[in-house]
């Protein structure tokens, strides 16, 4: 399923930590998340609203806002690192080598610009076309986003589109460049159920023929089901199992991502009443001690409440959890590796 | 954009009718103004004809017909102080006013709205604090004491500006202005400057919030994301949506302006509407209060309709939907 | 011009006391070296006005204790000055300070009136606004519209002016203080109206409003209930800058001579009154009150800017 490794991989994040200074205390919003992206990969990053997902993704593309801040660890590009870049240097990167597709596509394009001029900006901010070549450019990215009569319908206004259109406008905003990875932030979340479906495979079918990889954050398992090669799973601030998604899915290892499976309704089958985790997420001023998800998993014993799992290889996957970790850690599996 | 201009003059002449009524009522019900026109000793077969004479005979609403009539007329009677037709008065003093009005108003546009910028764009920057802490002393001064202290330093300190009229004046028409001689331009700057400054903090410090409001929006972090160079998106996307807010308030503050100019008269006794206007409170004179009413509602209702418009220019969202609106506004 | 509330439920729940003094709220404060300055001098000077009739020097309205003869007194530290006028005396031999004092409490006292008179007004009509709805809705919101679009001052010189006309001078000068007030308030009701509607409407579409129906209780009762605290917060936060903005109201009124008569000065009328005596050099008569003025009104706003900021974290 997933395509044949690079040499390299396209992102890679290290023991990422993203930290709120606050007057109660610094939050932990991210804690020591690594994992990587190949090109031309879907990864998929899934948890619950505050898990940390949506962060991640803002600070990969650099726009944390101010308290917030990368604590520690590094964030690569290609082997270069990005997190530490002036502005200038940063801002050139956005747009051209990661583009970004937001939630909500309603309040993602200024309303007081046509759609045109807004692709039309961000295509001559990046590549150095001549002004005819760059609308002719944004006439093009709005036909392959499926914008019917593209070259008549480039001159509206955002709100004379439709929900679902207008986020085919952004990811035709987030293509402009061509860049090779789109953190593509709860794309779908604020369209009709009937929507979603089409903008996912449209984002996955564009990212395939722009060679884009894609960083999925949702909290819908299904989109990651369809989409994904692989999937990370974020609890509390921290990777809980990264593995391909098939796995995940069939034979999930970590009792919470066991859990959110469990609360998926599946058709077919017929089950008195949707399992649910027990509990809500801890806030991030009062993550328990040991293994962020102890208090309410099933399975927890001494240990998960004493000690913070370290990462080891389950199957193809790597999981943060005391139950597979039996023997003494080994050096190798204390990196996310996929394989 | 016909239905939109149509609706808006609607609404103005009924903002325009209802101050109208204020200002008959006070004619009608206030005082008693056979009494004020007569004087003292007076007998009732003169009592008799001046209500005659003044329509206070027929229906209520034949009196406010007539008062509507004259008002559009410029009519509203004799001053019951001066004697005078207050149309007449108050065309005199209107060119002093808006020349006044229109200065303040452009010094409080050109310094206010870049302070805000920047302000909003570079808001933890300590000249950013200095603006901040200038304009709270500025919204906290009262235009009067403004003028007073310009006039201590300025006039009786250092002698250098006049502190009272507008100096030499030349007519053009029936319009007098102050612009075109060196006695009547130095005589503006104190009063211009006087009643620009209180405005100014207010603007600087509305564009200042909006921007720091707008700069917040999905928009705004969307356009960073696609890598647009900071100066496309402070000013090209931020600055621009700033923009509607910051038009109706500022539209409405010039009307303040000429509002506020009451008080700015009064300290440089320059000879404008406003000080016409608080005179005719201190003596009860109900005509020119009346005229001056109306005339204040006149510049607001055309104030508002021109914002209204502006509006319409700027925010292609309250368009019509008819296809293509008129290519790229910007 | 945004001061939008936030509205989860957890924080409605919470009295109104606890809410407008949550430990953020005072953490921020302790904070703030200007919101603790801010309001020592408003503190203070609201002493001073409170207890001028004990703390002045002097009474400036006791004619007996005036001497011709001390007129135009300069400030002590001029030559010609003496301690019994620290900030000199005016042309009547009345010490400045003690004016000030005295001034300063008629100031305070017409500002606050009004303030409460334009807040229980605007509270008042944005409740049945909201709640009643239908055409009384449209015409609150109609007045509310049209006077907006006049600036508060002429709103307030317009009532002034028609009192004077209708009342008989004799009568208008007793209670010139209370037409100041009612001019004032009215002038200035709008604001709370909007906020209170806002939250009105909101409030309104909920259960409980059906639930005390159902239990015969009236909703609009336990509505206001509800919705009061919610809007304590953006309620206080215009209650204190409209206090600055009452403050130089009335001050401008009374400096224009149509506001307090000149038999109760206050800041305004004895800034009026030392205004014609800047050109003779007795610059002290007017700018001691003046300051006095800027002050009072410059640490009020700072309060008020400092609590919207604090109940509103949202906007920093």
């Amino acid at each position: 399923m997933a395509p044949p490794r690079a040499n390299r991989p396209l992102l890679e994040v290290r023991d990422l930590r993203v930290e709120f200074p606050t007057r109660r205390g610094t939050l932990v919003a991210v804690d020591g998340v690594s994992f990587h992206i190949d090109p031309g990969e879907v990864l998929g990053v899934v948890g619950e609203s505050g898990a940390g997902k949506s962060l991640t993704g803002t600070a990969i593309i650099g726009l944390l806002e101010p308290p917030g801040r990368i604590a520690a660890g590094e964030i690569l590009l290609e082997g270069r690192r990005i997190d530490n870049l002036p502005y200038e240097a940063m801002r050139r990167i956005r747009g051209r080598e990661i583009g970004a597709v937001f939630q909500d596509p309603l309040t993602s394009l200024n309303p007081l610009y046509t759609i045109g001029r807004q692709l039309i900006e961000t295509v001559s901010t990046h590549l150095d076309l001549s002004p005819a070549e760059a609308r002719e450019r944004a006439i093009r990215l709005l036909q392959e986003v499926g914008i019917p009569g593209a070259e008549h319908r480039i001159d509206h206004y955002p709100h004379q589109f439709s929900g679902g259109m207008r986020q085919r406008v952004v990811i035709a905003l987030a293509l402009c460049a061509n860049p090779r990875l789109i953190v593509a932030d709860e794309p779908t979340t604020a369209l009709d159920v009937s929507i979603q479906a089409q903008i996912i495979s449209l984002l996955k079918r564009l990212c395939r023929e722009h060679g884009a990889a894609v960083m999925l954050v949702t909290h819908d398992m299904g989109v990651i089901a369809e989409t994904a090669d692989r999937v990370a799973v974020m609890y509390a601030g921290r990777i809980v199992e990264i593995g391909p998604v098939g796995d995940v899915i069939r034979e999930a290892r970590h009792p919470y991502t066991a859990g959110l499976m469990g609360s998926i309704p599946k058709i077919g089958r017929h089950e008195e009443r949707l399992a649910q985790i027990d509990g809500a997420m801890p806030r991030l001023n009062e993550i328990p001690r040991g293994c962020a998800f102890n208090p309410r998993c099933p399975q927890a014993f001494e240990r998960c409440r004493q000690e913070r799992p370290r990462p080891v290889a389950a199957g193809r996957s790597i999981v943060a959890c005391w139950l597979y970790d039996g023997a003494a850690p080994t050096r190798a599996t204390t990196e996310m590796a996929n394989e | 954009m016909i239905a939109f201009i149509i609706q808006r003059l609607l609404q103005s002449i009924l903002v325009m009718v209802a101050v109208a009524f204020v200002a008959f009522s006070l004619f009608a019900y206030v005082g008693d103004p056979v009494a004020i026109m007569l004087g003292v000793d007076f007998n009732e077969t003169d009592k008799a004809r001046m209500i005659a004479e003044l329509g206070l005979d027929r229906p209520f609403y034949v009196q406010f017909a007539n008062f509507v009539g004259n008002a559009i007329q410029g009519n509203f009677g004799l001053s019951y102080r001066l004697a005078r037709p207050v149309d007449q008065l108050i065309f005199e003093r209107l060119p002093a006013t808006l020349e006044l009005s229109f200065l303040a108003a452009i010094l409080a546009l050109i310094v206010g709205v870049p302070m805000g910028v920047y302000t909003g764009l570079k808001r933890d920057s300590w000249l950013s604090r200095i603006f901040l802490t200038v304009s709270l002393i500025g919204v906290s001064l009262p235009t009067f004491l403004i003028g007073i202290l310009l006039i201590l330093v300025f006039s009786v300190m250092l002698n250098w500006l006049p502190s009272f009229g507008r100096g030499q004046v030349v007519p053009i028409g029936w319009w007098t202005t102050g612009l075109l001689t060196i006695s009547g331009l130095k005589a503006l700057i104190l009063p211009s400057i006087t009643l620009g400054l209180f405005q100014m903090t207010l603007i600087m410090r509305l564009v200042r919030s909006e921007m720091l409001e707008v700069l917040r929006t999905d928009y705004i972090k969307f356009a960073r994301a696609r890598g647009l160079t900071n100066r496309a998106v402070n000013f090209g996307h931020a600055l621009k949506n700033t923009l509607v807010p910051v038009i109706t308030i500022t539209g409405l503050q010039l009307g303040a302006i000429i509002a506020f100019a009451i008080s700015t008269e009064t300290v440089f006794q320059w000879p404008g509407m406003g000080q016409l206007f608080i005179q005719s409170v201190t003596f009860a004179d109900v005509p020119v209060m009346a005229a001056y009413l109306c005339l204040m509602a006149f510049f607001f209702v055309v104030i508002n309709l021109i914002v209204d418009l502006l509006y319409y220019a700027v925010d292609p969202r309250l368009r019509v939907d008819r296809g293509v609106a008129g290519g790229h506004a910007g | 011009m945004a001061t939008s509330v936030r509205k989860d439920g957890a924080e409605k729940r919470r009295s109104v006391l606890a809410r407008a003094f949550d430990s953020d709220v005072f953490y921020s404060f302790r904070r703030s070296p200007v919101a603790v300055a801010a309001a020592v001098v408003t503190l203070a000077s609201f002493v001073g006005a409170i207890f001028a009739p004990w703390i002045a020097p002097h009474n400036p309205f006791d004619l007996r204790t005036l001497n011709l003869m001390e007129a135009s007194t300069p400030p002590v530290w001029i030559d010609g000055g003496t301690w019994k006028f620290i900030l000199g005396a005016d042309d009547q031999g009345r010490d400045v300070l003690s004016a000030i004092l005295y001034g300063a409490r008629i100031s305070l006292f017409v500002g606050f009136c009004s303030v409460l008179f334009a807040m229980v007004l605007g509270v008042g009509l944005g409740l049945i606004s909201g709640y009643v709805g239908g055409v009384v809705d449209a015409a609150i919101m109609r007045v509310a519209d049209v006077q907006l679009s006049f600036p508060a001052i002429l709103i307030a010189l317009l009532v002034d002016g028609v009192a004077r006309v209708a009342l008989p001078r004799e009568i208008h000068d007793d209670i010139a203080i209370y037409v100041l007030v009612l001019a004032i308030g009215v002038s200035n009701w709008v604001q709370y109206a909007r906020t209170v509607r806002g939250s009105t409407l909101v409030e309104r579409r909920k259960e409980y409003v059906q639930a005390a129906q159902v239990i015969g209780l009236h909703p609009a009762a336990i509505m206001a209930r509800h919705v009061l605290p919610n809007v304590m917060g953006p309620v206080l936060v215009i209650g204190t800058i409209n206090l600055a903005i009452a403050i130089v109201t009335e001050a401008t009124l009374s400096f224009l001579g149509v506001g307090v008569p000149s038999t109760q000065p206050s800041l305004g009328t004895l800034i009026r009154t030392g205004n014609n005596y800047l050109f003779s050099g007795e610059w002290w008569i007017t700018i001691f009150p003046g300051a006095a003025l800027v002050i009072m009104v410059l640490s009020v706003n700072l309060l008020g800017d400092w609590l919207r900021d604090a109940l509103n974290p949202k906007l920093r």
